[in-house]
C-alpha cells in the first residue's frame, strides 16, 4: 500500500467524532455495509470518505458505528442490505433501483486523467486526438454494462487504442480500481477515462503530476451520461432512516462538500434546464 | 498478460506437455470408470457415460408402473441455494455435493444408496476471504469418480481428491484465483486418469481454460486457454478445423482488437464428452467478455466454440465456432451428446449440440463438419445456419446497441437452452431436452454501480415467448430434424433430464414438480410435489435390494431461481441480469431448499402411496 491514510483535511478532525467501542450510544448502532478494499470510498482501515461520512452520520444520530464488509460488486446489495446485515450503504447512484435512496449529497463526473507534462487538456470524447492516444477505461464486465466512456469510444469506432482495466482487478491488492490511474502514472496509457472520485483521488496521490479534467459531453451520447448524483441507500421501505439521513444531508452540506474536496472528488453542480427544473 | 498467479502453475511449454503423455493409465478402454459405465446399476459420472447420454439401461420402472413411484428416503444437504449437482452412485454408495453456501460450503456426503444411511461427509475449508468476492453463481454441478477416489471442484477453484471409502482428503490443487473473479462450478470429468476441469467467471473478465490434472497427484498435465495465441490454445500442426474461416495462425489473437483476448472470456463451465475410439474429448466454451460488443470487433475466437481435443496432451484437433462475435451472452457450454446416426444411408459418428442460440446442431465428431442445424425453439435473433460456411446468419434488426431499444429478441440471454443437460435414448433414438422459452427486450436505462463506479447499463427484460409459457420439455428426433412431442411448463425447465430403458423420461420443474413421462409420447405418468423447485439432475441406479431407484436434488436457485432463494427483489424486473422479470411469480411457488429425494416403486398391490396412517 502506497496510499497515505492521513489525507483528510484538518477541518475534518474537528467535525468527525471518532467512534470507539467504548462510546456510549444512546440510540443504538448505525450498521453500515461497505467495501473493505476500495479507496477513496471505503476500506477496512476506515480511511475512505464514505467511512468518514458514516462516522459523521453516526455521531449526528448519536449511534455507534458498526461495519459489515463486502466487496462492492454484483450481489453486494443482495448480500448486505437485503440480507439485513446492515441498514445503510453510504454511496449509491441517486434513484438506484435496488434500494431506497436519500436525496443526493454530491454529484460528480467522469474525468480524463493524464500526465501533466503531456498538456492534453482533454474535455470531450469527440476530441480527434483520441483516435491516436492510448486510452484506458474500466471494465465492469457484463455486456452492455461498462462505464459510459468505454461505451462511447466503441460507438465512435475508437477501439484498437483502448485498453481495459477490470474494475474488480485482483482483490488481493489494495484498491483494485486504482490500477487504471497507476497506468497513466507509469506511462502505460496516455489518458484514463475514469469516474471522478477515483480519478481525482488517485491523481492526487500520484508520484508524477497528473491532470484531471471533466468529460463534458453532456447529452451527446444519450443514454450514456457522464455525470451522476450520488446518494445514500437504505432498505426499501425504511423511510424513517431515509428521512433522518435527508435531514443530516441538508444540515451538513458544506461539511460534506469539504470532506469530498479533501479527497480530490471533482464536484459538479446539478445542471439546470432552461425551464428552471433539474434534468 | 498471462495471469501472473497462474504462471507458476503452468509448465507452458509444448515439450513438457508432450513429456507427460508417457504417464498414461494403461488400457484406457477398461479403466475403472469405463467399466462402471457398463454396469447399469451404477451412475459413475454426472452425465452417466462419456457420450453424455444420461441413459439408464434399467427397466424395472416402465410406462405402465411409473405411477407407483414413491419416496424411498430423503437427505438434507443443509445449504438452501441452487441444487444443480448430479448424485453419483458407485458400488452401492451415493456421493453428492452441496452448493457454496451455508456453514459448510461445497460439502460432500457419502450415503448408502439403498438405505440413505450417512457414511461420511467431507467439508472443504474455503478461503474466508472469498466471501463476497464470488457474487452470484454458487452452484456445483456434481462430483466425479475413478479408481476409489471422489473428485470435487470447490467454487473457490480447488480441485480435491477424496478417498471414496473414508472421506479423507488425498490431495488438492488450486487452479485459479477467486480474487480475480475466477470460480469453478462444473462437474469434473475423468478421462484416462486425468481430471478435466474448466473455469467460470466470464462476466468478470476471466480468461477461459480447461485444465487436466493427474488423478493420482493433482499435478497439472496441460491447460488449454480459449483465447490468445495458438501455443496457449494448444493449437498445433495437428489442428484440422473443417471450415476455412477457422484456419490460420493465432486466430485467438487476430479475431480481437489489440489485446482484447487477454480478458476475453470463453470460460468452460459445462460438460465434457469423450470418444475413446477417436481419442477425442469435446466441450464448448462460453461467451466473449467483458468488453461490450462495440469494443471487440471480430469473431472473438475461441469463444462460443466447440473443441475436439486429444485428452493426452490437450491438443486441439478441430474446432467450430457457434456464435462468432456473440451479442447475446449466448455461451455454448451446453453438452455434446455422442451418438451414431443413420443419415442418408450412412452411419455417421456425430455429436448433438443443443445450442444456447436455439439451433440443434448435428456435427460430424471426427471432422467438425456441421451436418444440420435446425431451430428447436422460436428464434429471431439469427436467420439460420449456413451449412456451407458453417456460419450462423445474424439478424441485423436484432442487434442490441447501446442506447437503442431492441424489442422481442428470441431467444433471450440464457438462450433457448442453458446448462440443463439433455438425455438420449438409444431405444427411442430421441433427445430429451429440458429448456426455456423466453424472449427479451434490450434497452439502455438501468443505472448500475460496481466498485463505486456508476454507469448506464443495458436493461434486459425477459418474458415468456410466443404462447405465454416459459419452459418446455421436449423430445427431438435428430434424423428427422424435428420435435416429436413437447410439454409446456409455466416456468423455465432448468433441471436436467434422464431417460431409462423402461422408456420413461424424468425431469423437474421450478414449481416443485418432479415428473415421469412416457418417453415415446410425452404423456405424464407420475409427478411428485417436493419442498422446493427443481434445477437438479435426475439419475437412476440399482440398490443392493435389486430395486431401481431414481434420485434428484430439490432446491431452487441458479440464474432464474435467485428470485426465490436469494432475496432478489421481484419488483425489479431486470435484477439478476434481466431474469427476474420473467420469474416474478416464482416466490408464489417455491422457496429455497436442499433436499435429496430418492424414489422407488411401491408394491404392486398397494394402491395407496399416500403414506397416510390407517383410519
Amino acid at each position: 500500500m502506497r496510499l497515505r491514510s492521513d489525507c483528510t483535511a484538518v477541518v475534518l478532525a474537528c467535525l468527525v467524532g471518532i467512534v470507539s467501542p467504548a462510546t456510549a450510544a444512546p440510540n443504538g448502532e448505525l450498521r453500515v455495509c461497505a467495501d473493505p478494499n476500495n479507496l477513496p470510498f471505503s476500506n477496512s482501515a476506515e480511511a475512505g470518505f464514505e467511512n468518514k461520512l458514516a462516522a459523521m452520520v453516526a455521531e449526528s444520530l448519536g449511534r455507534s458505528l458498526s461495519y459489515t464488509w463486502w466487496a462492492q460488486r454484483r450481489g453486494f446489495i443482495r448480500n448486505t442490505l437485503k440480507a439485513d446485515k446492515c441498514d445503510l450503504v453510504i454511496g449509491v447512484p441517486s434513484g438506484y433501483d435496488l434500494v431506497e435512496t436519500t436525496k443526493p449529497y454530491y454529484r460528480s463526473t467522469y474525468v480524463f486523467v493524464s500526465r501533466q507534462d503531456e498538456h492534453l487538456d482533454l474535455s470531450s470524447l469527440l476530441d480527434p486526438r483520441l483516435h491516436r492516444l492510448v486510452i484506458g477505461v474500466h471494465l465492469v464486465g457484463d455486456d452492455g454494462n461498462n462505464p459510459p466512456p468505454a461505451q462511447a469510444l466503441g460507438q465512435l469506432g475508437i477501439v484498437d487504442n483502448v485498453r481495459g482495466y477490470s474494475i474488480y482487478g485482483d482483490y488481493r491488492q489494495a484498491d483494485p480500481p486504482a490500477r487504471l490511474i497507476e497506468a497513466v502514472e507509469r506511462g502505460e496509457i496516455d489518458v484514463a477515462a475514469a469516474w471522478g472520485p477515483l480519478g481525482g483521488y488517485f491523481a492526487e496521490h500520484s508520484r508524477v503530476p497528473l491532470t484531471v479534467t471533466p468529460i463534458q459531453d453532456g447529452a451527446r451520447f444519450t443514454p450514456q451520461q457522464f455525470q451522476f448524483a450520488i446518494a445514500m441507500g437504505v432498505r426499501k421501505g425504511d423511510h424513517a432512516l431515509r428521512d433522518r439521513l435527508n435531514t443530516f444531508i441538508d444540515e451538513h452540506r458544506s461539511e460534506i462538500a469539504a470532506l469530498l474536496r479533501s479527497y480530490g472528488v471533482p464536484l459538479v453542480d446539478e445542471s439546470v434546464t432552461a425551464s428552471g427544473g433539474h434534468e | 498478460m498471462l495471469m501472473p498467479g497462474l504462471r507458476q502453475l503452468l509448465w507452458g511449454t509444448l515439450s513438457l506437455i508432450c513429456a507427460c503423455c508417457a504417464s498414461q493409465s494403461p488400457g484406457f478402454a477398461q479403466t475403472d470408470l469405463a467399466s462402471r459405465m457398463k454396469d447399469p446399476g451404477q451412475w459413475p459420472m454426472a452425465a452417466r457415460d462419456y457420450a453424455n447420454t444420461r441413459y439408464s439401461a434399467l427397466d424395472q420402472i416402465n410406462a405402465s408402473n411409473a405411477s407407483r413411484l414413491q419416496l424411498a428416503w430423503t437427505f438434507s444437504i443443509g445449504a438452501d441455494r441452487g441444487q444443480e449437482a448430479a448424485p453419483l452412485v458407485v458400488d452401492g454408495t451415493m456421493y453428492v455435493v452441496g452448493p457454496y453456501a451455508g456453514p459448510y460450503p461445497n460439502r460432500v456426503f457419502a450415503l448408502d444408496a439403498t438405505t440413505g444411511e450417512l457414511k461420511w461427509s467431507y467439508a472443504p475449508k474455503p478461503e474466508p476471504a472469498a466471501a463476497g468476492v464470488a457474487c452470484c453463481d454458487v452452484v456445483n454441478r456434481g462430483l466425479a469418480f475413478d479408481n476409489g477416489k471422489v473428485f470435487l471442484n470447490t467454487l473457490d477453484n480447488h480441485s480435491v481428491a477424496i478417498d471414496a471409502k473414508t472421506g479423507k482428503e488425498l490431495w488438492h490443487t488450486k487452479l485459479g484465483e477467486i480474487n480475480k473473479g475466477e470460480t469453478i462450478t462444473m462437474a469434473p470429468v475423468i478421462v484416462k486418469g486425468k481430471v478435466l476441469i474448466g473455469n467460470s467467471g466470464g462476466e468478470m473478465g476471466v480468461r477461459g481454460w480447461v485444465t487436466a490434472l493427474d488423478e493420482n497427484t493433482g499435478a497439472i498435465a496441460w491447460r488449454a486457454y480459449a483465447t490468445g495465441p495458438d501455443k496457449d490454445v494448444l493449437i498445433g500442426d495437428d489442428f484440422k478445423p473443417f471450415y476455412d474461416s477457422l484456419k490460420g495462425k493465432d486466430l485467438g489473437v487476430k479475431s480481437w482488437p489489440a489485446d482484447r483476448w487477454q480478458v476475453g472470456g470463453g470460460t468452460m463451465w459445462g460438460w465434457i464428452s469423450y470418444d475413446a475410439d477417436l481419442n477425442l474429448i469435446y466441450y464448448g466454451t462460453a461467451n466473449p467478455s467483458p468488453w461490450n460488443a462495440n469494443q471487440r470487433s471480430g469473431d472473438n475466437l475461441w469463444s462460443t466454440t466447440i473443441f475436439a481435443r486429444d485428452p493426452d496432451n490437450g491438443h486441439a484437433k478441430w474446432a467450430y465456432q457457434v456464435n462468432p462475435h456473440d451479442l447475446f451472452d449466448h455461451d455454448e457450454i451446453n453438452e455434446n451428446v455422442l451418438v451414431d446416426l443413420e443419415l442418408n444411408g450412412q452411419t455417421r459418428k456425430v455429436l448433438i449440440h443443443p445450442g444456447r442460440n436455439g439451433y440443434m446442431y448435428v456435427i460430424d465428431r471426427a471432422t467438425g463438419e456441421v451436418i444440420s442445424a435446425d431451430a428447436f425453439e422460436f428464434v429471431n435473433a439469427y436467420k439460420g445456419v449456413n451449412l456451407k460456411t458453417g456460419k450462423i446468419i445474424p439478424n441485423e434488426e436484432k442487434t442490441p446497441l447501446a442506447g437503442k431499444t431492441v424489442e422481442n429478441i428470441c431467444p433471450s440471454a440464457p438462450g433457448a437452452k442453458d446448462w440443463q443437460p439433455t438425455a438420449w435414448s438409444p431405444r427411442t433414438k430421441l433427445l430429451y431436452v429440458p429448456h426455456q422459452h423466453l424472449c427479451m427486450n434490450f434497452k439502455a436505462s438501468q443505472v448500475g454501480y460496481i466498485a463505486g463506479t456508476p454507469y448506464v447499463g443495458a436493461d434486459v427484460d425477459m418474458y415468456a415467448g410466443p404462447g405465454g409459457h416459459r419452459g418446455e420439455f421436449m423430445a427431438w428426433d435428430p434424423v428427422a430434424r424435428k420435435k416429436v412431442w413437447e410439454i409446456h411448463e409455466k416456468l423455465p425447465v432448468w433441471s436436467g433430464a434422464l431417460v431409462t430403458a423402461g422408456d420413461v423420461a424424468f425431469y423437474g420443474t421450478m414449481d416443485r414438480l418432479f415428473k415421469a413421462v412416457d418417453a415415446k409420447t410425452g404423456k405424464v405418468l407420475w409427478q411428485f410435489r417436493a419442498g422446493s423447485g427443481f434445477i437438479g439432475q435426475p439419475i437412476s441406479y440399482r440398490g443392493s435390494d435389486g430395486q431401481q431407484y431414481i434420485a434428484i436434488l430439490s432446491g431452487v436457485g441458479g440464474w432464474p431461481g435467485v428470485v426465490a432463494n436469494a432475496e432478489v427483489d421481484q419488483r425489479v424486473r431486470n435484477a439478476a441480469l434481466g431474469f427476474t422479470g420473467a420469474m416474478q411469480d416464482l416466490p408464489f411457488y417455491t422457496t429455497g431448499g436442499s433436499e435429496l429425494l430418492v424414489f422407488k416403486l411401491g408394491s404392486a398391490d398397494g394402491q395407496d402411496n399416500s403414506h397416510a396412517p390407517p383410519q
